[in-house]
């Protein structure tokens, strides 16, 4: 369904230059949730950027990338790409527009590719993340976090997409609200047969959502693996293991230990 | 060691009055703080960070404190005076904060606004701060304290801006520290290291530690002893090995919405939150 050969991301010019993402691969099959994981300036959200085609004018992108057999070139998009990849980002209030109603919000999307019966689609969307029809007049203030990434999600759902590219998508959300996201994410996939593509710092969503992973390391993978690996503690790399063992809480001794990559 | 509370706090409440009724942000809050990590965790609104502050007189304007004790070292926190408050913020009690790119002064350079920490609180020469000041970011792991002691705030990363907020804390020697979230802006390992830097200095100084988190496995493997709030309230108490035991259902509840590194359920059991919780009196031990 995705296939990224080789992908390098450079942004600047000169002394200013950032090589954020290194001779990036990974083939994702349809139907499939592929977890992007890696700490901060890794590259994980460069790679969605990328793949999305939002990097134009502000980096330099080169490498294969195909989806559904359609191969991409540079930033460009087609209309129908735009219609069948979405996207879902991290900040639920950065990401609305704060003086746009909900059914503004959610709607724009169905404008934008020319649907039809753009009202019942604006309803049924809501319906699906789990918000009734009083929600459509409000605005993003007036909703709660995990109400405005439903929010989020809905817009990502009207154009009835293939893929959805998950930026973080719980992180800025208390752990009740992130486990009911959660389940609407995973309800939504099954429903829809939808392609996931996660970008996270949390292993235990990864572990919890995704059938496969990379990890990712100052742009680079540094290990691709099953999620059985990541459940049975069983990494082959020791960066991976260490961001493992970090994850499972405070260690004393085990933080001693700790290297340092580069 | 003198083994009695350095703070104690007894029915603490917290309120605002809004233009749409009165918030109450706290309500009847308690407990003891010997020198010991103490955690207290709760979600966004659960009044964690709120306590925190009223400790320290840092409550908004516009907000009412109100207990029936709280006592630091023999004074009363509720009727100090500007005065010895000033004196006890820093000297007595510090608190650090979540983000130090918002917490470090961006316009003066790090080593100056650590000295100035030593220096409000101690008698001493401008040399000695100095050398303090030095001794200080070598304490929290500071690999070239001469080169960060003339940097500024944005020349350094996230977590060594963090140890360098915990060394401007530390300096004062304070008897409790108030660490209000104060490695959520970090990547896992770096949280890690700050941490261990801060449970080494306190473990040396034999001080007492408030640690306000969201995290709950974080505070289950950090801390000696957790409170859990919610709506303003303590709804449980247990020391922090038993977490996994506790009997609160808001407890039991956050515990297991959490995903599991080790895998796979199709559905996360959703938190059922009953309305009798806000109304329930003193915590269930």
């Amino acid at each position: 369904m995705i296939d990224i050969r080789g992908l390098d991301v450079v942004f600047g010019h000169g002394s200013q230059l950032h090589h954020a993402v290194r001779d990036f691969s990974m083939r994702i099959e349809r139907g499939q949730s592929y977890g992007l994981v890696g700490e901060s300036g890794s590259g994980k959200t460069t790679v969605l950027r990328a793949l999305a085609g939002l990097l134009e004018r502000v980096a330099r992108v080169s490498g294969e990338m195909s989806v559904a057999g359609e191969s991409l070139q540079g930033s460009k998009r087609s209309r129908d790409f735009r219609r069948r990849v979405q996207m879902v980002f991290q900040d639920p209030f950065g990401s609305l527009h704060p003086r746009h109603t909900v059914d503004t919000i959610i709607g724009e999307p169905a404008r934008v590719h020319r649907l039809d019966r753009i009202e019942a689609r604006v309803v049924q969307a809501l319906e699906e993340v789990g918000l009734d029809a009083s929600f459509r007049f409000r605005y993003p203030h007036q909703i709660s976090g995990g109400q405005r990434q439903r929010v989020s999600v809905a817009r990502a759902l009207i154009t009835e997409p293939e893929i959805v590219l998950l930026d973080e998508p719980t992180s800025a959300l208390d752990v009740s609200v992130q486990a009911e996201v959660l389940n609407l994410l995973m309800r939504l996939k099954r429903d829809h047969g939808l392609t996931y593509v996660l970008v996270s710092h949390n292993l235990a969503v990864v572990a919890h959502m995704c059938e496969a992973l990379s990890v990712m390391q100052n742009g680079s993978v540094v290990e691709t693996m099953s999620v059985q690996q990541l459940r049975d503690h069983t990494p082959s790399m020791p960066y991976t293991q260490q961001l493992l063992t970090a994850s499972l809480g405070y260690d004393r001794a085990a933080i001693d230990a700790f290297e340092e990559f580069n | 060691m003198d083994e009695s509370p350095l703070l104690r706090v007894e029915d603490l409440h917290v309120s605002y009055d809004t233009p749409t009724g009165l918030v109450k942000a706290v309500s009847g809050v308690s407990f003891e703080l010997g020198r010991e990590k103490l955690g207290i965790v709760g979600e966004s609104g659960s009044g964690k960070s709120q306590t925190g502050r009223a400790i320290l007189g840092l409550t908004a304007p516009g907000g009412q404190v109100r207990a029936q004790r709280m006592e630091f070292g023999g004074i009363d926190l509720l009727r100090a005076d500007a005065r010895t408050m000033r004196r006890i913020r820093g000297g007595g009690i510090s608190m650090i904060m979540q983000d130090p790119r918002y917490s470090l002064n961006p316009v003066m350079t790090i080593g100056a606004q650590i000295e100035e920490a030593f220096l409000v609180h101690r008698n001493t020469s401008k040399a000695q701060a100095r050398q303090r000041t030095l001794d200080m970011l070598s304490a929290v792991k500071i690999r070239a304290p001469e080169r960060v002691y003339k940097a500024y705030p944005h020349e350094v990363s996230g977590g060594m801006g963090q140890r360098i907020m915990i060394a401007m804390m530390m300096i004062p020697e304070p008897d409790i520290i108030i660490a209000d979230e104060p490695t959520s802006a970090l990547d896992v390992t770096v949280q890690l290291q700050v941490l261990a830097v801060l449970d080494d200095m306190l473990s040396e100084r034999g001080m007492g530690l408030i640690f306000i988190s969201h995290d709950l496995n974080l505070v289950a493997s950090f801390c000696d002893r957790i409170l859990v709030m919610y709506g303003g309230k303590v709804v449980e108490e247990c020391a922090a090995a038993d977490l996994d035991q506790a009997s609160h259902p808001y407890t039991r509840g956050l515990l297991n919405c959490l995903p599991s590194l080790d895998g796979g359920q199709d559905e996360l059991p959703i938190l059922q939150r009953d309305p009798a919780w806000l109304t329930a009196t003193g915590a269930s031990k």
